[in-house]
């Protein structure tokens, strides 16, 4: 068996006062697809956000090893820079930062953090053109400041393709597919799939079954109420889809 | 700490003032002094109201945040003779704006200094002079202009300024002319001894229909406790369409009172920026007096403080006429134990219907130590306007801090890159691109200074 490139073992955590995970349990192996499915409130964005580092949480519990590697240890940086990236469901609008200035301070970060020479920004901008090709972003993307009077679906598209840009190695989609419409969830499902290799791996957050049309699962994970309460193949999601998510708290096996 | 308030101010009962050793050092002036009579009319009306109103105190609703004692303590030593040996002809290359092209005034010690400067060909009609120099040869257009719009009635410091005013720059276009590159007035001061005081007058008259942009740069080969006191008036024509920009980069220990009296005519399109990098003490009065209808202007501000800085500025918009646009956008951003001040006071007058007057004031504490006030004060006599007013006090947004950092950014670059941002949004909005280049990148070395700033865990 490969070497998981996330290993999460009964991670406990919450904010003052509150717990939000109560023990999630979940590996993932490279060229893996996991889908994380569950209703609103029950902990997919903490989840994401502790991945990726988010200031504010409490671990009252458990690990996550990344490729080898205490994760909760490292700064979020750092994480970013070791192949860990998160597509936020609200991602922020930065007026004033321009958005090549810093998706060529963020490439160029992670490429010295592989002790590989920085691209300059005639290379930057050859090398960027064509992920904006491939995944069909307007030109204008670059020109704008960050996310800076977006749309939600362009926000989500920015998303995937600065996600093509850093080539992570752990991709967290934290409902990329809400607030877009039919065509625009195609065109991010293409990106996304066209970024899958062999050794790399993504873990899709959703809320609604129709993304998974479009980016198939390995795996289908359940989450209420701060637990994995059940894990299947891709035909979950549509167990899903038609019985809803009570159906699966009353009757249904938690896996082991 | 934060306060953000709106009140009319009222005017206390005077106090006491100090008038220190000012009217006998008049005396002594003006007898050397060689000036036409009118001038010397103005200079005794500015002496008279000086020793009248003294130096504001804390107790002055405008000064409440400001304290001028410094100034009001310091020996006053009015530099008489330039101190050249501490400049070079190479010196005024290092500033800001050297690279610029263009017709370039430079005073050194509030003398004009012909060997530094240079004029480029300018269009017909065009000067581009020492005031002094325009007094003595040329008073007409001068004469017209000068005392009418910074009055010393209403100002201490502006009364001081007139009654010893020794040159600063006198700038006109006439109607219909347009300068292509802007117009460089550099003021150095070279101040061995605290106390040496340099009063700079400037007339800027821009004709109607005419086209001009202006660059004031106050900076600093000294690191003595010097006092700048600074006037310019801004006459703006008709149709007239001006950028003036005013870069105040005094050495840490000066102190720095200026004011912009600033005329604009019917129609006329004016930018105005005021950037506050230096000095220990420094406040700008800008009163933009909107005299013609339709007009529209930006007063745009930034500035930048650490230490135990303190930057002032003190806006007055005054809505004269129907139809005229005013925005203000000050942004302040304040390290260590330093504080900023914003005043925004937006006077509509009666009959100025349609007036839209907005205003924003933004700071941003880099510590816990720094403190902005932001005073806004409406008062309006018209019925049919649009003000709007709205002053933020806070850190910088963790939400884009962490954004930032799970894209691979350090955290100290993505708050870096935010605090530049937040200057960017008004370094934009000068419109002559040299200008905003050199700008942008001196105001990136000055943030590049300050200390690793506090970071909330
Ligand atoms: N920083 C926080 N402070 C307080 N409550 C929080 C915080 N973050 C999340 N929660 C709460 O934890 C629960 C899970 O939130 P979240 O992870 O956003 O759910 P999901 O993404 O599945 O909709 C919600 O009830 C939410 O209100
Ligand atoms: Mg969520």
């Amino acid at each position: 068996m490969t070497h998981p490139i996330l290993a999460i073992q009964n991670l406990s955590a919450g904010v003052e006062g509150r717990q939000i995970l109560k023990g999630i349990n979940l590996v993932i192996r490279p060229g893996e697809v996991h889908a994380v499915m569950g209703p609103n409130g029950s902990g997919k964005s903490t989840l994401a956000s502790i991945l990726a580092g988010r200031d504010g949480y409490n671990i009252t519990g458990g690990e996550v090893i990344y490729c080898g590697k205490d994760l909760l240890e490292l700064a979020s940086e750092d994480r970013a820079r070791e192949g860990v990236f998160l597509a936020f469901q609200y991602p922020v609008e930065i007026p004033g930062v321009n958005s090549t200035y810093f998706l060529k301070a963020a490439y160029n970060e992670i490429r010295k953090h592989h002790g590989q020479p920085e691209l300059d920004a005639m290379e930057f901008l050859t090398f960027v053109k064509e992920k904006m090709k491939i995944l069909n972003v307007p030109e204008d993307f670059l020109k704008r400041p960050v996310n800076h009077g977006f749309s939600g679906g362009e926000k989500k598209r920015n998303e995937i393709f600065q996600m093509a840009v850093l080539e992570p190695k752990l991709a967290i989609l934290d409902e990329t597919d809400s607030g877009l419409d039919i065509d625009a969830l195609k065109i991010v499902a293409t990106g996304v799939n066209r970024l899958k290799r062999p050794d790399n791996a993504q873990l899709v957050i959703t809320h609604y079954q129709r993304l998974l049309n479009f980016i198939v699962p390995d795996y289908v994970h359940v989450l209420m109420d701060g637990r994995i309460v059940r894990t299947g193949g891709k035909e979950l999601a549509l167990e899903l889809e038609e019985n809803g998510y009570e159906s699966i708290l009353h009757g249904a096996a938690v896996p082991a | 700490m934060v306060t953000v308030e709106t009140k009319p101010a009222v005017k206390p009962k005077q106090p006491m003032r100090e008038n220190g050793p000012y009217w006998e050092k008049f005396e002594q002036f003006a007898k050397i002094a060689e000036d036409p009579a009118w001038v010397r009319v103005a200079r005794r009306a500015g002496i008279s109201h000086f020793v009248e109103l003294g130096f504001p105190t804390l107790q002055d609703e405008d000064w409440r945040f400001t304290n001028v004692a410094p100034i009001a303590k310091l020996p006053f030593k009015r530099v008489l003779e330039p101190a050249r040996d501490g400049v070079t002809a190479q010196a005024p290359g290092h500033f800001t704006f050297a690279g610029l092209a263009g017709s370039k005034l430079v005073f050194v010690d509030g003398h004009f200094a012909p060997e530094f400067s240079s004029t480029a060909k300018l269009p017909e009609g065009v000067k581009v002079t020492s005031l002094a120099e325009a007094i003595a040869k040329e008073p007409a257009p001068v004469e017209k202009h000068l005392f009418r719009y910074a009055r010393s009635d209403a100002s201490a410091f502006t009364a001081l300024n007139t009654a010893f005013f020794k040159d600063g720059a006198f700038i006109y276009v006439p109607a219909g002319q347009t300068v292509p590159e802007p117009i460089q007035l550099l003021y150095v001061s070279t101040a061995k001894e605290d106390g040496a005081t340099v009063h700079v007058r400037n007339l800027i008259v821009a004709e109607r229909s005419s086209q001009v942009t202006i660059v004031e740069s106050y900076v600093s080969l000294s690191d003595a406790a010097y006092f700048t006191n600074s006037v310019t008036e801004l006459v703006v024509g008709d149709n007239a369409v001006v950028e003036h920009l005013k870069l105040q980069d005094e050495s840490h220990r000066a102190f720095h009172i200026a004011a912009v009296a600033a005329h604009f005519g019917r129609a006329s399109n004016v930018v105005t920026h005021s950037i506050a990098l230096g000095a220990k003490l420094s406040r700008t009065n800008i009163h933009a007096h909107l005299a013609g209808e339709g007009l529209e202007c930006i007063l745009n501000g930034l500035y930048l403080t650490r230490g135990e800085q303190l930057a002032d500025h003190y806006m007055i918009v005054e809505h004269a006429q129907p139809r005229c646009a005013s925005h203000e956008y000050f942004n302040g951003i304040l390290a260590d134990k330093s504080k900023g001040v914003f005043h925004g006071r937006i006077l509509v007058r009666p009959g100025a219907q349609k007036t839209d007057a907005k205003q924003t004031n933004k700071n941003l504490l880099l510590s816990d130590d720094a403190t902005a006030n932001s005073k806004p004060q409406l008062e309006i006599y018209a019925n049919d306007v649009t003000c709007t007013h709205g002053a933020t006090i806070g850190q910088l947004n963790d939400e884009s801090i962490f954004y930032l950092r799970a894209r691979g950014i350090g955290l100290e670059t993505a708050r870096r890159m935010l605090i530049h941002a937040f200057a960017g949004e008004i370094i934009d909005r000068v419109r002559c691109t040299p200008v905003r280049e050199e700008l942008d990148k001196l105001v990136w070395n000055r943030l590049e200074l300050n200390e690793k700033v506090t970071v909330n865990k």
